[in-house]
C-alpha cells in the first residue's frame, strides 16, 4: 500500500506548488487523473496578477482617479501599483463577498511567489528593461497581469513540472490515478481510495495529510471554456464525506468563449484593445461599463452580451451571439502578444481575424465556490470553522474565499499558487507532528460499491445522454441570468438525472484504461454538486457578482440589486439525505467597506 | 459533409493478441475536428474505445495521434482536411512508443528521456536583489521563446525517423527542451549540459529529416533547435565527439578539395580506432559498390575548387 506523509490530489498549479513546499521536509506524492502537464492550469492564457509595478509610471498614472471613495487608501500609495490597491481590487471585484484576510494574503504574497516562478525558470515575456512584462486586465486598476504571451498557464505549469522532475527522488507522481474517496473517520483524514486507470486496480493510499487540488467544475455546463477533466471530482468527494460546499452558486461566465465551442479567447484580447460588437455592428459596452468599456470585469461584460442578445441585437441567423473584433489591432501586436488566439481562431473556426469578426458567447469559466478552508488551506466543516484534521484544499476546488462573488481575471493562477503554497506549508507542518492514523477495515467499501454499481449495471441510460441533459439545463436555466422558475425546473432536472443515473449502463467492462467507467464516475460527481449550485442560486434572493437573478436586476440600468443586509454571507451547502441543506457563514470584512460596484 | 469511414486502431491487452482496425461510419457535423469524431464514436457508437484528451484547445498535449500515418493533435485537426479520396480517415496511436490500449501510448520512455537532459533552469548567479526577478532582455527571451511553447505531446517523437532505427536517441522533444535551457541567459550550466548531449544518443544523432519540424503542432521546430545546440557545442569547443568531428572534418575536406572524400571522412571522424572503423566496413563496401568511393583513385581536387573555397570563406565570415 502506498504510504506517504502527505498526498496531494491534482497536479495543476495548486497541486504542484504545494508539492514543492511539502518535499522540503516530508515524503510526498502527487496523485493525478491526468499527467501533470496535461492539467487544466496549462490552458490559462492571459496572465497572473501581482503588484510588481513593472510598467512605466505613465501607464499606471491614470488609475488614481478611479479609486472609489469607500476604499481606505493612503494618498502616497496612489501613484503606482501597490499591494493595497491589488487587495482593494480583489474585494471590489468580488462584490464584497470576499474574505478580506484571504484577499490580503493573496495580494501580499503575490510578488514573492511570482519571483519564485521566475527563479525556477518560468518563461515570462519581458519589458525592454528586462523585467517581467505586465499588462492591464479587467477590473484591475493597474497593469499587473504578468504574462508569457497568451500562454501564461502553460509557462507556469511547465515550470513547476520541471522543478518536480528535478526533485523526482523527493516527489512521487502517480499519473492517471483517479481518486474516488477520502478515508475520514472521527474527523481525521487517514487516506484515500484511488482507482488506477492504467490497471483498473483500487488502491488505498495511507497518509497523514491529504491536499485536494482537483480544480474546477465548469464541465457541468454545456458551453464552457474548461477541459474535459474539470468535473469537480474533489468537490463532490468532499461533499459526499460530509464537508459542506461554499458559495457554489457563484460560477463565472467568461464573455469571450468561441460560439458553440466555448473555447476561450483570452481577456488579453480586450486588454490589448479588441472591441465587442453586436449584430448591428455597434460597440455596445458604453451602455454597461461607461468608463472601462470592453475592459470591464467579466460578469458585467457577460451580462451585457446576454442583454444585447435578449434584446434582439445578437449576431448570426439566430441572433444568439456577439462578435469580438480584432481587425483594427496591428498584426505585430497580435503576433507577439496574442499568438495563441489567432491560431485558435484560424484552426477551430477557420476565421481570419484581420478581416473577419469572431463569433463569441459567454461560457462557464471559473468556479468561485468549492471546499471551504482557512487561510492555511485547512478544510472546515461549519461556520465555526471546525477542522477536519489532516484535510486541506487549494486552488480552484477550494474556497477560501478570495474571489467572493466574482473573480477578477488573472487572479486565479495567483490564487492556485498562493493557496497551494500555503496549504503545502501547513500540511508539511502537520505531517511533522502527526502520527499515521490507522485505516478502518471498510476503507474501500464505498468506492468498491461505486465502481461495481456502474460496471454491473444492466440499465438503459447512457452516460452521454444524461450528461448532455445536465449540461444543457445548467447553461440554460442556471446560467448568466437566473430566475426562480427556471432554477426550480433545473433542480427538477438534476434530481431526475440523479435518479436515472442509478440505471446507467456502460459496455466497457475491462480493467485497462476503462475511460467509459471514468466518464460515468465523473458524471456521478457532477450530478451531486450541481444540485448545490442550483439550490444555492435559488435561495440567494439578490444579484451579486456572477450571480444575477432577473427578479433582482434592473434591465434598464443593467444593474443588479445587491442586498447586503440579508445576503452578505457565504452559502454552505451540506448533503442531507437525498437533498441539500443550506447554512450560512459570515464574510470577514475589516478593511474596505462594501460600496456599490461600478466600473 | 458526406459519410466518413474511420479506421481506428484497436488493441485491448486484456483480450487481443494483436491490434486490428475497426471501422466506424457516420456523417460528422460541419466543422468537426477529429477529436469531435472520436467523441461521437465513444458517446454514441462504442464506449469501449480508449484515447486521451482533455483541453480540446491544443494546449494540454493529451491528444497526439497518427492521422493517416502522421502525428497530429486531433483536437485541432478539422476532419474535412484529412479525409482521403476514398472517404476514409485512419487513426493510430503515436509511433515510437508502446501501445497500452487502442489509441493510448505508453509515454514512460518519453519522460525518462526528457528527464535525462536536465530539463530545468540551473542558475549559478543570484538575481540582482532578493526581491526582484532576473533581468532578461526581450531579445534574450526570444532566443528560446518558440522552444518554450512545447506541450510535450510526443508528436515529434512519434514521427522521428532517427528514433525508428536508434532507440537510444534522446529524440526531438528532449533535445529541444535542452536547447530551451541552454539558450536561457539565466542558466549557468550550459557547458555541462552540452557536454552530456554530444555523447551517443544526443544532438549528433539526428539525421535531419525534418519530420519533427513538419509535425510539431506548436512552433518548436525541434530539428532547428538541435542544429542550434550543435552550433553551441562547436562554439564551446565541444568537438570531441564523432558528430562534431564529422562536421569539422567534412567542412575541412570540402574546403580543401572542393568535394567530399568519403575515404577520409570516417577515419578522421571516428579517430584511428580499428574496432569502430571495422564497424564501418559494410557501409564502405556499399559505398564502393555504388561508386561513391573509388578506392584505387588518388585523392583529387575538383575543377573550380577555388569557387568552393570562396563560398566556404564567405560562409565562415558571415557566421
Ligand atoms: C481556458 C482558461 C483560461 C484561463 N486563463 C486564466 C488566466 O489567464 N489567469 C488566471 O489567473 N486564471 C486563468 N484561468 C483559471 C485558472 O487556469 C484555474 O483556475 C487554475 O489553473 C486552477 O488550478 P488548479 O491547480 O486549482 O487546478 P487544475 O489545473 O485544473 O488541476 C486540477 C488537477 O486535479 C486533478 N484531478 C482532478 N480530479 C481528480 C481525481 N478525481 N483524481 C486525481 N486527480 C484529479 C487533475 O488531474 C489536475 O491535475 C483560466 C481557466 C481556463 C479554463
Ligand atoms: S486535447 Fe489537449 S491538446 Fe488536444
Amino acid at each position: 500500500m502506498p504510504t506517504h506523509d502527505v498526498v496531494i490530489v491534482g497536479s495543476g498549479l495548486a497541486g504542484m506548488r504545494a508539492a514543492l513546499e511539502v518535499c522540503q521536509g516530508a515524503s510526498v506524492a502527487i496523485v493525478s487523473k491526468v499527467h501533470p502537464v496535461r492539467s487544466h492550469s496549462g490552458a490559462a492564457q492571459g496572465g497572473i496578477a501581482a503588484a510588481l509595478g513593472n510598467m512605466p509610471p505613465e501607464r499606471t498614472a491614470k488609475i488614481q482617479a478611479r479609486i472609489e471613495n469607500g476604499a481606505v487608501l493612503p494618498d502616497e500609495e496612489l501613484n503606482e501599483d501597490s499591494i493595497l490597491l491589488h487587495w482593494f481590487d480583489i474585494c471590489k471585484g468580488g462584490d464584497y463577498l470576499v474574505d478580506q484576510d484571504a484577499a490580503q494574503m493573496t495580494a501580499e504574497n503575490a510578488p514573492t511567489l511570482i519571483y519564485q516562478y521566475e527563479r525556477w525558470g518560468a518563461a515570462f515575456s519581458r519589458l525592454p528593461n528586462g523585467k517581467i512584462a505586465q499588462r492591464p486586465f479587467g477590473g484591475h486598476q493597474a497593469p499587473r497581469a504578468c504574462y508569457a504571451a497568451d500562454r501564461t498557464g502553460h509557462a507556469l505549469l511547465h515550470c513547476l513540472w520541471e522543478q518536480v522532475m528535478k526533485r523526482s527522488d523527493q516527489v512521487t507522481v502517480y499519473s492517471e490515478w483517479i481518486v474516488l474517496d477520502l478515508i475520514i473517520r472521527d474527523n481525521i483524514c487517514r487516506g484515500l481510495v484511488v482507482w488506477d486507470l492504467n490497471t483498473g486496480r483500487l488502491e488505498t493510499v495511507h497518509t497523514k495529510a491529504v491536499i485536494f487540488a482537483t480544480g474546477g467544475y465548469g464541465r457541468a455546463f454545456s458551453i464552457t471554456t474548461n477541459a474535459f477533466a474539470n468535473t469537480g471530482d474533489g468537490i463532490a468527494i468532499a461533499y459526499r464525506n460530509g464537508v459542506p460546499l461554499m458559495d457554489m452558486e457563484f460560477v463565472q461566465f467568461h464573455p469571450t468563449g468561441l460560439y458553440r465551442l466555448g473555447i476561450l479567447l483570452s481577456e488579453g484580447a480586450r486588454g490589448e484593445g479588441a472591441y465587442l460588437i453586436n449584430g448591428e455592428g455597434e460597440r455596445f459596452m458604453h451602455r454597461y461599463a461607461p468608463t472601462l468599456l470592453e475592459k470591464g470585469p467579466r460578469d458585467i461584460v457577460a451580462r451585457a452580451e446576454m442583454m444585447e442578445i435578449m434584446e434582439g441585437r445578437g449576431g448570426g441567423p439566430k441572433k444568439d451571439y456577439i462578435y469580438l473584433d480584432l481587425r483594427h489591432l496591428p498584426a505585430e501586436l497580435v503576433r507577439t502578444r496574442l499568438p495563441q488566439i489567432s491560431d485558435l481562431v484560424t484552426k477551430f473556426v477557420g476565421i481570419d481575424w484581420s478581416k473577419e469578426l469572431i463569433p463569441i458567447q459567454p461560457a462557464a469559466h471559473y468556479s468561485m465556490g468549492g471546499i471551504p478552508t482557512t487561510l492555511q488551506g485547512e478544510v472546515i466543516l461549519d461556520a465555526q470553522e471546525t477542522l477536519v484534521k489532516g484535510l486541506y484544499a487549494a486552488g480552484e476546488c477550494s474556497c477560501v474565499s478570495v474571489h467572493g462573488a466574482n473573480r477578477l481575471g488573472v487572479n486565479s493562477l495567483l490564487e492556485a499558487t498562493v493557496t497551494g503554497w500555503a496549504a503545502g506549508r501547513a500540511a508539511l507542518a502537520h505531517s511533522q507532528q502527526a502520527e499515521l492514523a490507522p485505516l478502518p477495515a471498510d476503507a474501500t467499501a464505498s468506492a468498491e460499491a461505486e465502481v461495481k454499481g456502474i460496471l454491473e449495471n444492466e440499465g438503459t441510460e447512457s452516460v452521454a445522454d444524461l450528461r448532455k441533459t445536465l449540461q444543457e439545463a445548467m447553461t440554460e436555466k442556471c446560467g448568466v441570468f437566473r430566475d426562480a422558475d427556471h432554477l426550480k425546473q433545473c433542480l427538477e432536472t438534476v434530481k431526475d438525472l440523479q435518479h436515472r443515473f442509478h440505471n446507467v449502463h456502460i459496455r466497457d467492462k475491462g480493467q485497462v484504461f476503462n475511460t467509459a467507467l471514468q466518464e460515468a464516475i465523473e458524471l456521478g460527481h457532477m450530478l451531486d454538486f450541481a444540485e448545490t449550485i442550483v439550490e444555492g442560486a435559488l435561495a440567494r434572493q439578490e444579484s451579486r457578482g456572477a450571480h444575477a437573478r432577473l427578479e433582482y436586476f434592473d434591465l434598464k440600468t443593467a444593474a443588479g440589486v445587491r442586498d447586503d443586509e440579508n445576503w452578505l454571507k457565504h452559502t454552505l451547502a451540506y448533503r442531507d439525505g437525498d437533498g441539500v441543506r443550506l447554512d450560512y457563514k459570515p464574510v470577514r470584512i475589516f478593511k474596505f467597506k462594501p460600496i456599490a460596484r461600478k466600473y | 459533409m458526406a459519410d466518413i469511414r474511420f479506421q481506428v486502431h484497436r488493441f485491448n491487452p486484456e483480450t487481443d493478441e494483436k491490434p486490428y482496425y475497426q471501422e466506424y461510419q457516420f456523417t460528422p457535423l460541419e466543422g468537426s475536428t477529429v477529436l469531435d469524431c472520436l467523441n461521437y464514436i465513444k458517446w454514441h457508437l462504442d464506449d469501449t474505445l480508449a484515447y486521451r484528451m482533455s483541453c480540446r484547445s491544443a494546449i494540454c498535449g493529451s491528444c497526439a495521434m497518427r492521422v493517416n500515418g502522421h502525428a497530429k493533435l486531433v483536437c485541432q485537426t478539422q476532419v474535412k482536411n484529412v479525409v482521403r479520396p476514398d472517404g476514409t480517415v485512419r487513426i493510430d496511436p503515436v509511433g515510437n512508443m508502446p501501445v497500452l490500449k487502442d489509441l493510448i501510448a505508453d509515454m514512460h520512455g518519453f519522460w525518462t528521456k526528457m528527464q535525462a537532459v536536465k530539463p530545468y533552469l540551473m542558475p549559478t548567479q543570484p538575481p540582482p536583489s532578493a526581491n526582484q526577478e532576473y533581468l532578461q532582455l526581450p531579445e534574450a527571451f526570444r532566443l528560446f521563446e518558440e522552444e518554450a511553447t512545447c506541450i510535450m505531446c510526443g508528436a515529434c517523437v512519434s514521427d522521428c525517423t532517427s528514433l525508428e532505427s536508434d532507440k537510444q536517441f534522446l529524440g526531438p522533444a528532449a533535445l529541444a527542451k535542452a536547447y530551451r535551457f541552454s539558450a536561457d541567459t539565466r542558466d549557468g550550466r550550459r557547458h555541462e549540459r552540452l557536454e552530456e548531449l554530444i555523447e551517443r544518443g544526443g544532438m549528433w544523432d539526428c539525421v535531419r529529416c525534418n519530420e519533427c519540424v513538419q509535425t510539431c503542432p506548436k512552433t518548436v521546430a525541434p530539428m532547428e533547435a538541435i542544429l542550434k545546440l550543435r552550433q553551441m557545442a562547436l562554439k564551446e569547443r565541444l568537438t570531441d565527439s564523432i558528430g562534431a568531428r564529422h562536421v569539422t572534418v567534412f567542412t575541412d575536406i570540402v574546403g580543401r578539395r572542393g568535394i567530399l572524400d568519403e575515404r577520409e571522412l570516417p577515419v578522421r571522424s571516428l579517430g584511428f580506432n580499428p574496432v569502430k572503423l571495422l564497424g564501418m566496413a559494410p557501409v564502405a563496401l556499399q559505398s564502393v559498390l555504388k561508386g561513391k568511393i573509388r578506392p584505387l583513385e588518388p585523392p583529387h581536387k575538383v575543377k573550380g575548387v577555388e569557387d568552393v573555397q570562396r563560398i566556404h570563406r564567405e560562409m565562415e565570415d558571415g557566421s
